[in-house]
């Protein structure tokens, strides 16, 4: 009697687990070194305390330039906005485990809408020494419990130019501050370690406005849309893209299985949408916004960028969903695409269709459960609790508030 | 993107302190102004002067040659990479310097593979993709496909079983190509049951053995008379012997009727998918419309809806079945044809069988199935359309959005009943000529043209009519054959040099 009574219950739980899985028959769970946690929810593992700062910081800013709102760069204010209503902030500073400074240091656009960050080292400077002057917490671990956002080409290292940005380094005020960035690049002097990659900002209702149905069949091998030679700063090419770029124009033009040009169409999101590959290159960084761009539409992102460090790279486990091609092996791209296993290929396109992972890549207004700011904060909350170490002496100095460029020093 | 060409603009921004980068700028930034610097300063401005008569920056060759400058913290190439640009297309070897040591107090060391500077664009000699590899790229993209299909298209597709009345005739190759390619097309497993007045011929097996499908070529004994009514009632009864193969074999499926003259969609596969038992679908009707009285017409037109030439299943509001759309033979009353030859229109019946699927279980001995349908073994006699098959006609599925959508199109085109094509339509023996080609003296040949041994495929009137034309044109051009004898000369040299050309 008690055979059939487990047998029964072996049955029904058997029943139950098949009828969970024919629910997502089509995606996988996605669970990055990180484990599972991209759905994990980050209220109540941490506390944000949010410094009211002198809307000269902020809200000036965003007034004198509104374009700020839809660049690529736009995650720094979006992520203010989603603190300042979000569970996890808290007004009571003592117990916080984060501390966040509200600086929007990418927004002095040149009139073409690309962000200048000749002024940003000194603004950041001067919210530095605003907020350790005003509140005991930055002096307390010189800022190793605080994290700053800044979405620029390089980082914190406030230049366009990678060879200038390299010279800079990280702005030595915020080596213990946690960043977080898009950019990333292992072994690179602007990505520290601890740092938190994030997808640039790209405007999720215009890419949802866009969306074809399910069932076009997809055609197209290899996609891309964008510059080859950036003809007004490199026009002999080996400096753009270290040269890959131009390699994958010189060797595929021809080639009627890829789909690359430089025109702008109107339906490049729906061109998107029926192509398997989409070649995500580097530029003059490393990262892209065609990156979201492809993971939202279920393109599998053919990543060329040596060293590259995805967002969310331990949450994710892009190795699984993208394909990475090394600079050197261009010339060789489409053996080594038709080389990748059919089997594999619908593997990552299943592991794309998860919902979870275009939640992820997202900046939604208001925020969704899942999105690209809750990976923040999951990123933020797995960091904790704070070692001991970190907590300086009183009187104990490790930053040198001098260190740097001459026109760093300068007030802002 | 809009964004690169943003990049593109804030980067010509960026152009004036671009161009002037590098050593120089490094080493001329912060408070470095030794004579070192001072010399470097020099010696760069030098090989500038140098670079623009070489034409390419050969700067950083002699500076990597020299020493590295302890300012600069970016390693260096090699210097046979920099001395490639895009003319030289070959393949450049891939190894940057890197990991150049250097001691840097201020800075972290970095371990980094991947170097700042410029680097050669790699282009491999053969520039052509390999045949092998686009092979398999269209494989991977018919797998993807298939799998698209299978997640957002039909669920459990299930096999579609196609009866198709046939004989031989001219127009027989016409027809069944058409047919044969659209099935080719179908997504879904498919099952052709070939039924055949007169019995099997090589003719059709030939033909359809060319399509890679699976095939059941059966024959039936009496041969297509010359009268419609009578093809009517013969290829009902086709249909009726598929129906049975069906049966006995066991199918399992969905059947459809597609006659061979009919023209499908490739939508009607996906959505008959959708029949639970007895499906419906709407069918176009292409009758040639010559000779009909226009009068009957427009006045046809004043008095009810304009007619549709469309037969299949009415709905109400609620999208039932609410009745049957027939195609308005009226105009054509008294005007039809009868025999095959007739040069009028040809008129579909009341209900073509086209239009109607079913589910092949329907057709089985035992087996659960509605006790609406008729067992097909005790229907022997005429059965007018296809509803006689169920007791009730209400119980029939309309199909493409209630009958909305019109999935497959009917036409009946045929040729003479004693038209003539080469079997096989291979050419065996040699035709006659009918247009010389040139050194034949054209003049010179009798008048009468070798017209009439031509393989005539249609009517045959016009073809008399035309060899009369010309041969009126050639005697008035015997009358003039003096004068036309240097004109047809310079013609035919004329001729020759373009055949020559």
């Amino acid at each position: 009697m008690r055979k059939w009574f487990w047998g029964f219950l072996f049955i029904a739980f058997g029943f139950v687990c098949s009828i969970a899985a024919e629910r997502n028959p089509r995606t996988e769970r996605i669970s990055g070194s990180a484990g599972d946690v991209l759905e994990d929810d980050p209220v109540g593992r941490l506390k944000v305390y949010v410094y009211e700062l002198p809307s000269k910081y902020n809200k000036k800013i965003l007034q004198k330039d509104p374009r700020c709102l839809s660049h690529m760069f736009a995650a720094e204010i979006y992520m203010h906005r989603f603190l300042l209503s979000s569970p996890v902030r808290t007004l009571n500073p003592e117990e916080a485990d984060w501390f966040y400074t509200p600086i929007y240091a990418t927004c002095d656009l040149t009139p073409t809408g690309l962000p200048l960050p000749f002024k940003s080292p000194r603004m950041v400077r001067s919210a530095i020494q605003l907020i350790s002057s005003s509140w005991p917490y930055w002096n307390r671990t010189e800022g190793a419990d605080h994290f700053f956002v800044v979405p620029h080409d390089f980082g914190a290292c406030f230049h366009y130019q990678e060879e200038k940005a390299i010279e800079r380094g990280i702005l030595p005020i915020l080596q213990r501050a946690t960043l977080v960035q898009t950019f990333g690049q292992r072994n690179h002097v602007c990505l520290n370690e601890g740092s938190i990659t994030i997808p640039p900002y790209a405007p999720p209702q215009k890419m949802q406005a866009r969306q074809i149905p399910l069932d076009t069949p997809r055609s197209i091998f290899v996609y891309f849309r964008g510059l080859f030679y950036d003809v007004n700063n490199d026009p002999e090419g080996g400096y753009y893209a270290r040269g890959a770029r131009a390699a994958v124009w010189e060797n595929f033009k021809n080639n009627p299985l890829f789909d690359i040009s430089t025109e702008h169409p109107t339906t490049y999101y729906e061109d998107m949408q029926r192509a398997i590959f989409c070649l995500c290159p580097l530029g003059w960084a490393p990262w892209s916004p065609r990156l979201v761009e492809a993971v939202v539409f279920g393109c599998i992102p053919v990543i060329i960028a040596d060293d590259i460090v995805l967002p969310f790279a331990d949450a994710i486990p892009w190795e699984e969903i993208g394909v990475f091609v090394a600079e050197e092996d261009v010339p060789k791209l489409d053996t080594i695409l038709t080389s990748i296993p059919p089997e594999v290929i619908l593997r990552k396109q299943r592991l794309l269709a998860n919902p979870s992972m275009k939640r992820a890549m997202l900046f939604p207004q208001p925020a969704l459960p899942g999105d690209a700011f809750h990976q923040i904060l999951n990123g933020l909350a797995r960091k904790l609790p704070h070692q001991k170490s970190i907590y300086l002496k009183p009187g104990e100095k490790i930053l040198n508030w001098t260190a740097g460029p001459v026109g760093d020093l300068k007030p802002w | 993107m809009k964004l690169s060409a943003l990049q593109q603009s804030y980067l010509g921004r960026r152009s004036n302190s671009f161009r002037s980068s590098g050593p120089l700028d490094s080493s001329s930034d912060g408070a470095f102004k030794s004579p070192a610097a001072v010399f470097w300063l020099v010696l760069h401005g030098l090989s500038c002067l140098i670079s623009l008569l070489l034409g390419f920056r050969f700067s950083r060759l002699v500076f990597l040659l020299l020493s590295t400058s302890s300012t600069y913290t970016s390693p260096f190439h090699s210097p046979t990479e920099l001395a490639k640009t895009l003319d030289i297309r070959s393949v450049i070897p891939a190894d940057p310097v890197g990991n150049v040591p250097l001691p840097f107090p201020n800075k972290t060391a970095t371990n980094s593979r991947v170097v700042v500077g410029r680097h050669g664009i790699r282009i491999r000699p053969w520039p052509h993709p390999n045949p092998v590899e686009v092979m398999k790229a269209h494989r991977i993209i018919e797998r993807v496909q298939t799998e698209q299909r299978l997640q957002f298209g039909v669920k459990d597709p299930r096999k579609i079983i196609v009866v198709t009345p046939t004989y031989v005739r001219t127009f027989q190759s016409l027809h069944l190509t058409g047919v044969m390619h659209s099935l080719m097309l179908v997504p879904y497993d498919l099952v052709w049951i070939v039924v055949e007045a007169g019995g099997v011929s090589n003719e059709t097996a030939s033909l359809i053995a060319k399509s890679g499908l699976r095939i059941i070529h059966v024959g039936f004994s009496q041969r297509m008379p010359n009268s419609w009514d009578e093809r009517h009632k013969l290829e009902t009864k086709m249909r009726l012997r598929g129906l049975r193969i069906v049966r006995e074999k066991i199918l399992d499926g969905i059947v459809i009727f597609s006659d061979d003259s009919n023209m499908h969609s490739m939508e009607l596969f996906d959505e008959i998918q959708n029949a639970k038992w007895f499906g419906a679908v709407s069918v176009g009707i292409l009758a040639n419309s010559a000779n009909i009285d226009e009068t009957v017409v427009e006045k046809r037109g004043e008095e009810e809806n304009p007619r549709m030439p469309v037969q299949g299943p009415a709905c109400n509001v609620s999208n039932m079945l609410a009745g049957w759309h027939t195609f308005n033979t009226l105009p054509f009353a008294g005007k039809s044809a009868v025999y095959i030859d007739d040069r009028a229109t040809v008129l579909p019946r009341k209900l073509e069988w086209s239009g109607f699927v079913l589910n092949s279980r329907l057709l089985w001995k035992d087996g659960d199935k509605p006790e609406w349908m008729k067992d097909i073994d005790t229907l022997d006699g005429d059965i007018e359309s296809p509803l006689d098959l169920v007791k009730d006609p209400s119980v029939v599925e309309p199909l493409g959005s209630c009958g909305r959508r019109v999935l497959l199109w009917w036409l009946r085109v045929e040729a003479r009943a004693d038209s003539k094509f080469p079997p096989r339509w291979i050419i065996d023996p040699p035709l006659e000529v009918t247009v010389p080609s040139k050194r034949t003296p054209w003049p010179d040949t009798p008048p009468e043209l070798p017209s009439h041994k031509k393989p005539v495929i249609g009517i045959q009137e016009p073809i008399i009519k035309h060899t009369t034309k010309t041969r009126t044109s050639r005697s008035k051009r015997r009358s003039k054959r003096k004068h036309d004898e240097t004109r047809t000369d310079r013609r035919t040299t004329g001729f020759d040099k373009t055949l020559q050309n």
